[in-house]
């Protein structure tokens, strides 16, 4: 496995959520170990790590659905599940794909789960059930029982219910499942504006892409593990590494151009691969530069490429297995 | 962000209490299957009358109690309906209630949802065995009305003779009615405290339903039987065709306050049990 690179932890900042050795045992299994988020007030989170890798069951803890084995949660500035009643009202949640009584209608539930709310008030309730509903786009099948509502239509209600009441957080589990393209476009907006209003948004996804577009931040979860954490410009940093491979049977010679540039030289490469020299470019060098520095040091260059490590190379460096990156 | 009404927490929680017990009690009687529930709770009544009517009445002494004085006076198609009724009907129907409140969630989904609003774990559970009760009353109350009118309607009507010998107006006897469903309503209590609690257990709402209606069968079988009469005045099926002395005059209440008891014991620890259990239970549905 690859040892992770742990971006820098986001240390002395407000945070809205923040986890110290989050830890969840279930029997022998291990879904979440040691965990420490910071997420930041203001933040747009990007959770990620493949299906499986302890994203949803961390929500859980954090929304006090599950308890911890271990560590602690903090969440809005509260211990959790400790302030819960007091935490929860402040948090909009969409956890593991909507859920509906299939019997009422969209407003019907939505109106169940205000009501669930010993905070909201009864009086406006109804202009915030439409409001809600509106916001998602929802109006016109307000009154459509949830059992005939689409996937999509029932992942936007879901949202909707995260947004009866003024947040201070979103935490939102794979908000775009199910949506189609035109859906998913909507979803991000929304995510934005709600960003926009100073809301933090936390979104776990397994949609690299999404993250790429949507966050500020990302922590990255495998195999129940954090292991890395830092805002997006960190991670393009860490992962915009440009390097050039040579394809030469003059190996040393173009090893020796490369040195001569600036190059960090990866080394010899395996046997299979003699021919290849490949290096790290330093910032500002021009690809035509190195070719003509070759070319002029007689390296018989058979093939040059210059490579650029994307976030998604990084991802799967990080998680060391395969990950689902269709947008 | 935060709302005005946080001052006064506690007058809001018991408002918010209130609200959430309305919405459950709209959304129970809104739907479907407690309708179809009270429906084939209300043809035992029909039934039995229509039988009677069409065959005629039985001697006395066979039959279920209060069937052979139906011909007489049609106010005790309800009290022979419930008494048909209490041993298996009403506990099959509050078992599905009570089984389906938590279990029935966590199916859907919906508990999730209903506990990060946050409906708090205690009150959700007090809520939902409100509404269980609810179901209670409204199942016996099906079954007492029905068959008053549908007894009215097929039989002749006029002053109740009681069990002590005594006559009373019928409007009297029709008063007399309420403590019955009463007490009817009371012995189901315990069971759907039960119900609750098994419905704590599971994500598989039918499971729980099954399992509490099993335990009511069971527990009037262990009562069936002689050599076990040590453990009868433990069960909560023990008192529930006892609501005879509800028509002597003077009415006797012994046996509605040692009923009530007995509920309220069961209450108490199956109630205590569902909140030890839910409270600390890792909701993962």
């Amino acid at each position: 496995m690859t040892t992770p690179t742990p971006v820098n932890p986001i240390a002395g900042a407000d945070l809205s959520i923040e986890t110290t050795g989050l830890t969840k045992r279930f029997g022998a299994q291990t879904a979440v170990d040691a965990v420490d988020l910071a997420v930041p007030r203001g933040a747009v989170y990007g959770f990620v790590g493949p299906n499986g890798s302890g994203k949803t069951t961390t929500i859980r803890m954090l929304l006090g659905l599950l308890g911890a084995t271990d560590g602690q949660a903090r969440v809005l500035g509260s211990p959790m599940p400790r302030a819960l009643d007091t935490v929860l009202p402040r948090v909009g949640a969409l956890v593991e794909g909507p859920a509906f009584l299939p019997f009422l209608t969209g407003a019907q539930n939505l109106r169940r789960f205000d009501a669930a709310d010993r905070h909201s008030t009864r009086r406006t309730r109804e202009s915030r059930v439409r409001a809600a509903l509106d916001r998602v786009g929802l109006t016109h099948a307000a009154e459509k029982k949830a059992h005939a509502y689409s996937l999509g239509m029932k992942q936007r209600l879901g949202l909707a219910n995260a947004l009866l009441m003024p947040r201070e957080l979103l935490v939102l589990d794979e908000p775009t499942n199910g949506l189609d393209p035109q859906g998913t476009r909507e979803v991000r907006a929304l995510i934005r504006s709600f960003a926009a209003d100073g809301t933090t948004v936390f979104v776990s996804s397994h949609l690299l892409a999404e993250v790429e577009q949507l966050c500020s931040h990302i922590g990255v979860m495998s195999g129940g593990r954090l292991v890395a954490q830092g805002t997006l410009e960190e991670f393009r940093r860490a992962g915009a590494r440009e390097r050039v491979q040579i394809r030469t049977p003059d190996s040393e010679a173009a090893h020796a151009v490369l040195a001569s540039l600036g190059f960090e030289i990866d080394g010899r490469n395996a046997a299979s691969d003699l021919d290849l020299v490949t290096g790290v470019m330093p910032d500002g060098t021009e690809a035509e530069a190195i070719v003509t520095a070759l070319v002029t040091a007689g390296v018989r260059v058979r093939g040059f490429e210059v490579v650029r490590d994307s976030l998604e190379q990084r991802f799967v460096a990080l998680t060391g297995e395969g990950f689902d990156v269709v947008a | 962000m935060s709302s005005p009404e946080v001052a006064a927490p506690i007058s809001r929680a018991g408002a918010g209490t209130l609200q959430l017990l309305g919405n459950e009690l709209a959304t129970q009687f809104g739907r479907w299957r407690t309708w179809a529930m009270l429906t084939a709770l209300a043809l035992v009544p029909i039934l039995l009358g229509v039988a009677v009517r069409l065959v005629g009445g039985s001697r006395p002494g066979r039959g279920p109690a209060f069937l052979d004085q139906i011909t007489d006076n049609g106010i005790f198609v309800a009290l022979a309906a419930l008494t048909v009724a209490v041993p298996l009907f009403l506990p099959l129907t509050v078992s599905v209630a009570a089984g389906d409140a938590i279990a029935g969630e966590a199916g859907h989904g919906t508990l999730r949802y209903l506990l990060t609003a946050p409906a708090g774990r205690v009150r959700l559970l007090l809520v939902k065995y409100l509404a269980a009760a609810a179901f209670c009353l409204a199942a016996t109350l099906t079954v007492v009305v029905v068959g008053v009118l549908v007894g009215s309607i097929l039989f002749p009507i006029g002053p109740v003779t009681l069990l002590s010998g005594a006559q009373v107006s019928f409007g009297e006897g029709l008063l007399r009615l309420l403590p019955v469903a009463a007490y009817a309503s009371v012995s189901l209590f315990g069971l759907a405290a039960i119900g609750l609690f098994l419905s704590t257990l599971t994500t598989v709402p039918i499971g729980a339903m099954a399992a509490t209606a099993i335990l009511a069968v069971a527990a009037q079988i262990v009562g069936a039987i002689p050599q076990l009469d040590a453990v009868h005045p433990w069960l909560f099926t023990d008192l529930w065709l006892d609501f005879g002395d509800l028509l002597r005059s003077p009415i006797v209440w012994d046996s509605f306050a040692r009923n009530a008891l007995l509920q309220g014991g069961y209450i108490l620890v199956f109630g205590a049990a569902a909140i030890a259990r839910f409270t600390t239970k890792d909701v993962l549905s």
